[in-house]
């Protein structure tokens, strides 16, 4: 059992799998929202409303409704834990995998949104200025348009890394709390204040506060370089 | 036709259809002119691919960029174009040396590294290399990004409006550059755009458009010596002259200026022995006699016969186009002076220049 104010071996466990999963969620959605963000800046089709709203949606439910969803999507008899099952990796409901996924699905708006800002903001003129001098489209996304939209990047992951770290209901639902599996900051703090155990709770929470503080100053920074050129 | 530049294109616009066929020359500078959203940049951007024009067909010497009945439509990146927008299109996350070499590596050009010297040389922008876009001024943008096009060696330059955005002051900054790429190089230029002094300083070729359709065609001092269809307004129009500095004149700071069919006398600008210039009579300071004038002030006249008397602004005055020698000189006259002296196609006048301006 850890002194009040130092950390136990759970709770470093816990910060661990945290910052794990911060991180793959972060890594993730930098890959799928890129695309999916300069699809919905660029396209003119009619799905674009409603993709785009569907996008949106984990940012309004509450984090029960997603993981409800999600936790009867990823069961044995939902259609994804049908598709796990028959690709051989089990069902992922209470594993790291399901929780990966879910935070995936949660963070989807922070980590869409200020890269599809980022690319309506460019336009698509670099873009035409790239093929006049040559540039391949595909070559042109990769030098003109992801560079000129690094302020939107970097924002997108700072925000998908910090809400992930912050998630709490869709972890609870998808993931349990089983310690080294999926038991994160969050739901130690939580399991510490149903315990009563306030010491151990004041020191992840504040650890937490600090963060979340960090993290948002980052972000002003970022938001305020984005206009500049940085070298 | 393997020496000129073909354009038939059909594109519909929001108010009216886009429909022009146009055969140019391969060589110098053809000016797109005509009032905005007459359709001259989507012109442009159909001849560089980037917007789809159905049917089209684009030739360019002997390459095919477009041509809808045999289903070629080549994409812009594998046209070799060079293309300068309006405003300034630097790549702001690039530095000057690496937005001229954007292009330089992509278009796998072994002689590559030589022609962008030579365009940096060319537009004088080599003590501008290390700087970032935002540190230029709007003339040095506009000369880097038509280095950055001329450093893929295109085959097609295309100007839109490059000049628009800048101020006068920054305008006289740019026009020599690009009459200096003109005298310079054999590449073909199509430039867009809407003020009479560019087309003035820089058209070989004149392309007149009007709600998407081809008023006008063909060498620039022609059709700006078309009376019966005007291209510039009233108080605009006049003739473009070409001729060279042929003697100067100490005592009178004057310099003569040899044309086909005449000599003109003007202030001498310091120009050298043989320079070739480029003046613009305006229809309004040239005035008719059917006499060789005598005890007058005005200094330069020439013999004559008329060929055209069209109609005016206004009712009481009619243009006259006058040819002498190889020129062709417009004079704006009151139809009460033309039946005083009698004049009608066909009879030789004596035609008074007041004044005359040197565009280049």
């Amino acid at each position: 059992m850890a002194t009040p104010f130092e950390l136990g071996a759970e709770a470093l466990q816990a910060i661990r799998l945290t910052l794990l999963l911060a991180t793959l969620t972060t890594l993730a959605l930098l890959v799928l929202a890129t695309p999916l963000a300069w699809w919905l800046a660029h396209t003119r089709s009619r799905w674009r409303a409603p993709v785009g709203a569907l996008v949106t949606l984990p940012l309004v439910l509450p984090p029960t409704v997603l993981g409800f969803y999600l936790l009867v999507a990823m069961g044995p008899d939902g259609p994804l834990g049908q598709l796990t099952q028959a690709l051989g990796w089990g069902v992922l409901s209470f594993t790291f995998g399901g929780l990966l996924l879910g935070s995936i699905v949660f963070s989807l708006p922070f980590a869409v949104q200020p890269i599809q800002n980022a690319f309506e903001s460019i336009g698509s003129r670099p873009l035409e200025v790239a093929a006049t001098l040559r540039a391949h489209p595909l070559d042109a996304f990769f030098t003109v348009a992801l560079p000129q939209a690094r302020g939107g990047l970097v924002t997108a992951a700072i925000l998908a890394f910090a809400h992930t770290v912050g998630e709490f209901g869709v972890v609870l639902m998808i993931g349990g709390n089983i310690p080294g599996q999926t038991r994160v900051v969050s739901t130690l703090i939580y399991g510490h204040v149903e315990a009563m155990e306030y010491a151990q709770a004041h020191l992840l929470a504040g650890g937490m506060l600090a963060f979340s503080f960090v993290v948002l100053l980052a972000l002003a920074w970022v938001r305020r370089s984005a206009g500049r050129v940085l070298p | 036709m393997s020496d000129t530049l073909q354009v038939a294109l059909a594109l519909p616009r929001a108010d009216f259809e886009l429909r022009v066929d146009l055969r140019l020359p391969a060589q110098g500078i053809s000016v797109l002119f005509g009032p905005s959203g007459s359709g001259k940049t989507s012109v442009l951007r159909c001849v560089a691919g980037l917007e789809r024009a159905r049917p089209g067909r684009v030739l360019v010497a002997d390459e095919t960029w477009q041509d809808d009945a045999a289903g070629i439509f080549v994409p812009t990146h594998r046209r070799a174009l060079g293309y300068v927008f309006q405003e300034a299109s630097l790549f702001d996350h690039l530095d000057v040396r690496g937005n001229l070499r954007y292009g330089t590596t992509r278009s796998r050009s072994a002689r590559s590294a030589r022609t962008l010297d030579a365009a940096i040389e060319l537009l004088g922008i080599g003590h501008l290399l290390d700087r970032r876009p935002s540190q230029l001024s709007g003339g040095e943008r506009q000369r880097v990004a038509i280095a950055r096009a001329l450093a893929t060696e295109p085959r097609l330059l295309l100007l839109d409006e490059p000049m628009a955005a800048l101020d006068v002051a920054r305008r006289l900054e740019v026009l020599p550059w690009l009459e200096r790429l003109h005298d310079e190089l054999r590449l073909p230029m199509l430039y867009v755009t809407h003020s009479v002094d560019e087309l003035s300083r820089l058209a070989d070729h004149l392309v007149v458009l009007e709600r998407g359709e081809v008023r006008a065609s063909g060498p620039v001092q022609e059709v700006l010596a078309a009376v019966d269809s005007p291209v510039l307004p009233a108080d605009e129009a006049g003739a473009l002259l070409q001729g060279t500095i042929a003697e100067r004149s100490e005592r009178w700071r004057l310099a003569r200026v040899a044309v086909d069919g005449g000599d003109f006398w003007m202030r001498d600008d310091g120009l050298p022995l043989g320079h070739a210039v480029r003046l613009r009579v305006l229809a309004r300071d040239v005035s008719l006699a059917t006499a060789e004038p005598s005890r007058t002030s005005i200094q330069n006249h020439f013999r004559g016969v008329v060929e055209t008397i069209a109609p005016d602004g206004h009712p009481s005055q009619a243009v006259v186009r006058v040819r002498c020698g190889g020129t062709l000189l417009l004079a704006r006259v009151t139809r009460r002076a033309l039946d005083q002296l009698a004049l009608e196609p066909g009879s030789p006048a004596w035609v008074q220049v007041k004044s005359v301006a040197l565009v280049r």
